[in-house]
């Protein structure tokens, strides 16, 4: 039974997805609609984002001081475990994770509640196709800017280890620094980018998705808002499980 | 004209099939305010939606002069929409844009106008409806009626050869549903609309029914035109009309001094 339902619902979630996949009806409409997307999805997250990246290098750089007592590791390994930490998990899976309840919440609470007062319905009405129309700008927006958000969540959460050096003294600057540039990888920040691109769409299509297929009322629109957001979060785990075989394996 | 034939519904429910419309067939002219009434759950709505092709009847045709929308494809259907209008129950309008940018957009997705030809056109519109003054509020600064003019302003936007209104009184005043019925039908005559509002108030009725089809558990109960409605021998039609006090006592004035409230 729970295995038809959800195979039931892959199936409406890909139909969806092609539906999604139709060329826009204006373009200039579109990339409107697509730079509004990118500003209100990405943009407008950027306070959350550095507030919890700062915090998270600072913790990092403090926990990993307090479980590496070992004298044969050397002093230089606080800033690179915090770096590889940052790089490998928290810029793009942890940050997505984060993401993807305000992002999440916001799209399917948007779109379903357009739903269910009957916007959705007005724009079948006029011929248009409203999954593209809706989605497509916010899934395409959300890819977009998503790169630029792990940059940043990269560098803040460097800086904020940096930060609690300075200002405890728990590790010198000058270890700190050099550990955080000791056997650097670049392919670690590469393939940091293409998760956070995967996760980006998930985030956004499962949240449009949720939206549009809301039936009901504001207790239902509730209740898609948080069903978006749980299924994100298990997709995006899924997905980091998926890709760090595939990619660093 | 829209010609509805034996149009069939059923939707699943709790593993059955539940039929809400049992093949109903009826016509729609242009120029006049075609109501469809009944009782709430009689179908109203859903036949609605098979007209417009948001359901897709299990049975039946709809033919829009002759245009077949139940075997039109994805192309052809979006073509056909650009000629219809709906006024919906809630008014549907665009809550991020404002009431210029509402009656605006469908003729910034298929008119080719210039961006001053669509201000002007849509600035028609807004005074056509009456609300020169509330180009730049949004939906959620005005008032129900204001609302549903608004949208009405969208639906003719794009001289819709097809109109539509679900429960367009829903949620209105008296008078302000008068305002609204007036203009409904003001716009039917001046622009030669097929107009099919979707209603259960009895004041519509006598006030624009120019073409009455009433829905009964599904079926096709009764057609004819406000004038006839009160001498009807049909119970179902009887006990719709006559379920208020007031048409109880207009209907015993009717007897007694042969008055029709609807002329």
């Amino acid at each position: 039974m729970l295995i038809t339902k959800s195979l039931d619902s892959f199936g409406r979630y890909c139909r969806f997805l092609w539906q999604c996949a139709a060329v826009p009806e204006k373009w200039r409409e579109f990339f409107k609609r697509y730079t509004d997307e990118i500003y209100k999805l990405g943009i407008d997250s950027i306070p959350l984002i550095l507030i919890v990246s700062l915090f998270i290098g600072s913790l990092c750089t403090i926990l990993i001081k307090l479980n590496i007592n070992n004298p044969l590791l050397p002093r230089y390994a606080v800033g690179l475990s915090t770096r590889e930490i940052i790089l490998l998990e928290f810029s793009s899976s942890i940050l997505c994770l984060i993401l993807s309840g305000k992002i999440g919440s916001n799209i399917a609470s948007e779109i379903g509640t357009m739903r269910v007062t009957e916007q959705i319905d007005a724009l079948d009405i006029m011929g248009i196709n409203s999954a593209s129309f809706l989605a497509l700008p916010k899934i395409l927006g959300l890819i977009t800017i998503m790169p630029f958000i792990v940059i940043i969540c990269m560098a803040t959460s460097l800086f904020g280890g940096y930060l609690i050096c300075v200002l405890t003294g728990i590790v010198t600057v000058d270890t700190y620094i050099y550990g955080i540039q000791t056997a650097f990888i670049e392919w670690y920040v590469w393939f940091a980018l293409i998760k956070s691109l995967v996760f980006a769409f998930l985030i956004a299509s499962i949240a449009s998705y949720y939206g549009y297929t809301v039936q009901g009322g504001s207790v239902e629109v509730g209740k898609a808002s948080t069903d978006s957001v749980v299924m994100s979060n298990i997709m995006i785990l899924v997905w980091d499980v998926i890709l760090t075989k595939l990619l660093l394996m | 004209m829209i010609e509805v034939q034996n149009i069939k519904k059923s939707f699943e429910e709790d593993g059955h099939r539940r039929e809400v419309l049992h093949g109903i067939s009826a016509t729609f002219y242009d120029g006049k305010t075609n109501l469809i009434i009944g009782q709430s759950g009689s179908g109203k709505t859903v036949l609605v939606k098979n007209i417009v092709g948001l359901f897709k009847p299990d049975e039946g045709h709809v033919l829009y002069d002759g245009r077949d929308i139940t075997v039109m494809d994805t192309r052809q259907l979006k073509e056909l929409r650009k000629e219809i209008g709906m006024l919906f129950q809630g008014s549907a309008l665009f809550d991020s844009e404002t009431v210029l940018g509402n009656v605006m957009f469908p003729l910034m997705m298929f008119s080719g106008m210039s961006d001053e030809e669509q201000r002007e056109r849509a600035q028609f519109c807004i005074d056509r409806v009456n609300l020169t003054g509330s180009e730049a509020k949004y939906p959620s600064e005005l008032s129900g009626g204001m609302q549903k003019r608004a949208a009405i302003a969208r639906a003719i936007a794009l001289n819709p050869k097809y109109l539509f209104c679900d429960e367009p009184n829903s949620g209105l005043d008296p008078k302000t549903s008068i305002v609204i019925d007036e203009l409904l039908s003001d716009i039917t005559h001046e622009y030669g609309i097929t107009t099919i509002i979707n209603t259960h108030d009895m004041n519509s009725v006598m006030g624009i029914g120019e073409n009455i089809v009433f829905v009964n558990k599904g079926h096709l109960g009764w057609v004819g035109t406000k004038d006839e409605i009160y001498d009807v021998d049909n119970d179902d039609l009887n006990n719709f009309v006559y379920a208020t006090d007031l048409f109880r006592d207009v209907r015993k004035y009717r007897l007694v001094h042969g008055y029709n409230p609807g002329k």
